[in-house]
């Protein structure tokens, strides 16, 4: 079904339709935006970002390649180097549009299990895992606090639940992949028998116009989710959560995690290429819920760790670094004798990003968004 | 009630050769009766569904120690299957039976008493829980069904009881595990006394306390354990439990209790008739339903009189969406081709079953957490997650050989709710197809 026709039989005005509808960037309190990627299943950031700088490294794993030496990994800090399957990215690096936070967790400890690891990632509280029932997400508690934010503001991309949006503040969400293929006579009568049912009639509105519009949102693995989420942004909306899944890697790590970095990497291509000019103020946030185990298993893969790497991109960053204190791999210096030990939480970087983005106060910040957080220096993320 | 209304509201929806439910009492008669659709078509008990599980893990095991793969993908296919197969017999049940209340308080109780599919003893054994669990106590004591699905192993290793040690037990002394309080609070939060009854962390501690003993053996079948029994007697809501020696009488008795807490009573009422009749029901039938539980001291039967008896209950307002599964069983029923999938291979079944039902959101067995799937309409009616629902009705209405006239489908299927707006797509549809698909899209259908 083409635009035109899905306007002229709803009669209505654009407004309906968030992709196509160019709203004035006032409306919604500025024009920075930011794009939160969760990976699910524990992204071993020792891979994806390796410190070949410490000698452990080759000893913990020697079938994984290390520094650029003899491997094809590309060296960024004469400490750090980047896993070949991210080469794509290194243009970004060398723009100041892709950074990493090494030794990063959120506050969770002890039994490693993704669920709750993730739970607490999104919901971005320390202590116990809240009891579910009660469970809202930081993105959702972080709406209110945005001058001008509507139902458009935040987007949930894809089919994986976002309990990074989950909660009381109205947000929109859409999985690219969904098709409405009616013929246009088909949706007309369709429209007509729903008219009198709001809820009905609203959700299939805007369900034959995304539909639409989301045609052309083609591409390889990941890329329709970032593809769809550029469109939003570019549109209305200043907040897109979305979910890639492929990184437990507890075996064969090497092949497994070139997939799903590669797709990654595809990802933020097609993002930054699809937003064009907004990418200049935009802001990536990479967030997984728990690092891997320092040494290989087995099986030739790592099991769940504490201590992460958090990798971060757009055109609004000050990046082509890395920030966080190195804690090093030293048996004596691993949590647990087994993790990486984190030395910030995650969510202070993340916090700090949403001050520089949309300027939301320490305090709110500190309370709402993740209540108790202690944010700590300015790790000067943003341009 | 409107026969149309007690197979909709209280059954799984209208069917061409079934003849529905005359009213309300008619409903609870066939309830009463033998389990015909279990008879007819059987899902696997715990017993079975665990041994296959146990032996998942053991052949992992031994792949990763030794690569013997091809045992391991043989059995690891076959639960797959299973997994596919148990979600085509759960709609079949509710395509061919005269009991659709007795699927829907399956469902309900199933959700109630939520345990999500995982890795170890909850590996394609979740309908088992279920079958064994939930289904032969729905028509009993709510007391009878609450210990059943409490106490059963599904639920022990989901809310971490099997882990649970009391502090003071010989078991905890020996340290590595201690008292987990994840059971005793969701059986207080959401099995019983609901959220905001007068209840605080002292119960839920003590109630944890009184809980120990609860476990899982080796076999996946229940244990009680005195070495992780906490010692000496436990005071939940003002009332002193167990003392003397480890024993099961006082686990039984505090979940006796609890079953005829008036809290209990509303909580579980409310829930009863937020899913049956109304996102938000009136209070006067929650009431009546309140009065019979304290009464008869939870008997169920009684309970679901009291709700079908309100006038509330036949009104006319269709004011619940099906949920995902509900819908997609009616639509099965409707078009009299749900039998037919008995046959179908793993893989169709995943790609018209199973793959849709979870992009409609309600992926099969693994609720978000022990709190179930959303009640409110407009947590399914999304953007995406009705245009899962149109394209799959689409695809399905696509398969029906032959297609029946839609001007007489639109009958079979919304009896006498059908509304002029869709009266007249259908019989407007460009072809047969798409008038089906507009039948089935229609609200008289989404809603019940």
């Amino acid at each position: 079904m083409d635009r035109r026709r899905v306007l002229s039989l709803l009669g209505c005005s654009a407004a309906a339709f968030p992709a196509m509808t160019p709203m004035t960037f006032a409306a919604t309190g500025g024009e920075n935006r930011l794009v939160v990627v969760i990976l699910r299943g524990a992204m071993d950031g020792l891979d994806a970002l390796r410190p070949y700088g410490d000698p452990n490294l080759a000893r913990l794993r020697p079938d994984f390649g290390a520094g650029p030496a003899g491997g094809e990994a590309i060296d960024l800090t004469g400490f750090h180097a980047l896993h070949p399957a991210l080469a794509p990215l290194l243009p970004l690096w060398r723009a100041g549009q892709l950074g990493f936070a090494q030794a990063v967790s959120t506050p969770y400890r002890g039994k490693r299990s993704h669920f709750d690891g993730q739970d607490i990632l999104e919901a971005g509280t320390a202590g116990e895992v809240p009891p579910l029932a009660r469970r809202d997400g930081w993105l959702n508690r972080l709406l209110p606090l945005l001058p001008g934010a509507h139902g458009r503001t935040a987007f949930a991309v894809g089919r994986d639940e976002m309990l990074i949006l989950r909660g009381a503040a109205d947000h929109a969400a859409w999985a690219p992949d969904a098709r409405l293929d009616l013929a246009p006579a088909t949706a007309d009568l369709l429209l007509h028998a729903y008219h009198d049912d709001p809820l009905f009639r609203n959700a299939a509105e805007v369900a034959l116009g995304l539909a639409a519009s989301t045609e052309g949102v083609g591409g390889r693995r990941a890329e329709p989710l970032f593809a769809f989420a550029a469109a939003q942004l570019r549109a209305d909306a200043r907040i897109a959560a979305l979910s890639l899944g492929g990184w437990d890697s507890h075996r064969n790590q090497p092949r497994q995690i070139a997939r799903s970095l590669q797709s990654l990497s595809e990802g933020l291509l097609r993002l930054r290429t699809d937003l064009g000019p907004a990418w200049d103020r935009t802001t990536v946030l990479c967030l997984t819920e728990f690092g891997r185990t320092a040494a290989q298993n087995g099986t030739a893969g790592t099991d769940h760790g504490t201590g992460g790497t958090m990798i971060l991109a757009g055109g609004a960053l000050r990046g082509g670094r890395v920030w966080g204190d190195w804690p090093g791999l030293g048996e004596a210096a691993l949590l647990d004798r087994r993790d990486l030990m984190p030395t910030r939480d995650v969510r202070a970087y993340a916090a700090w990003a949403l001050h520089g983005l949309f300027g939301t106060p320490h305090a709110a910040l500190a309370s709402v968004v993740f209540p108790g957080l202690e944010m700590g220096a300015n790790p000067g993320l943003l341009a | 009630m409107t026969p149309t209304l007690a197979a909709i509201r209280f059954g799984t929806g209208l069917a061409p050769e079934i003849s529905p439910p005359a009213d309300g009492a008619e409903v609870l008669a066939r309830l009463a009766g033998p389990d015909e659709a279990a008879a007819r078509i059987p899902i696997d008990g715990w017993e079975a569904a665990v041994a296959r599980a146990l032996r998942f893990r053991a052949l992992r095991r031994a792949r990763d120690e030794s690569g013997g793969k091809a045992p391991f993908r043989r059995l690891r296919d076959r639960l797959n299957a299973e997994y596919h197969r148990d979600l085509a017999r759960t709609l079949i049940r509710a395509a061919v039976t005269r009991d659709g209340m007795r699927e829907r308080l399956h469902w309900f109780w199933a959700d109630h008493f939520s345990v999500v599919d995982a890795n170890g003893i909850r590996r394609r054994t979740i309908t088992a829980y279920h079958e064994d669990a939930i289904r032969p106590h729905m028509t009993g004591r709510f007391a009878d069904l609450l210990h059943a699905a409490v106490a059963h192993p599904a639920m022990l290793n989901f809310l971490d009881q099997d882990r649970s040690a009391g502090p003071n037990s010989p078991r905890g002394r020996n340290g590595g595990v201690g008292l987990n309080e994840n059971l005793a609070r969701e059986v207080l939060e959401l099995h019983t006394l609901g959220i905001g009854a007068p209840y605080g962390q002292t119960d839920i501690r003590e109630l944890a306390e009184l809980l120990t003993g609860l476990g899982v053996d080796r076999k996946g079948a229940f244990a009680f354990r005195p070495r992780f029994v906490e010692p000496g007697a436990e005071v939940v809501l003002g009332r002193s439990y167990g003392g003397a020696r480890p024993n099961r009488h006082a686990i039984r008795a505090v979940l006796d209790d609890l079953a005829v807490h008036p809290a209990t009573a509303r909580h579980v009422s409310r829930k009863l008739a937020t899913h049956f009749v109304a996102d938000t029901p009136e209070p006067s039938m929650i009431d009546a339903m309140i009065e019979v539980w304290r009464c008869s001291d939870g008997d169920l039967m009684k309970v679901y009189a009291a709700m079908l008896d309100h006038p509330d209950a036949a009104s006319p307002e269709l004011r619940k969406v099906r949920r995902p599964i509900d819908f997609m069983a009616a639509a099965l029923r409707v078009s009299g081709a749900g039998a037919a999938l008995i046959e179908a291979r793993p893989q169709v079944l995943s790609d018209r079953l199973t793959t849709p039902l979870a992009r409609m959101g309600q992926v099969w067995l693994r609720p978000p957490g022990p709190h179930g799937w959303p009640e409110e309409a407009d947590a399914w009616i999304t953007p995406h997650g009705l245009a899962a629902r149109l394209e799959w009705i689409a695809q399905w209405v696509g398969g029906l050989d032959p297609a029946p006239d839609p001007r007489d489908f639109v009958d079979v299927a919304l009896g006498d709710l059908a509304g002029p707006r869709t009266r007249f797509a259908a019989q407007a549809a460009e072809d047969r197809q798409a008038g089906l698909g507009l039948i089935l899209s229609a609200p008289e259908f989404q809603r019940r």
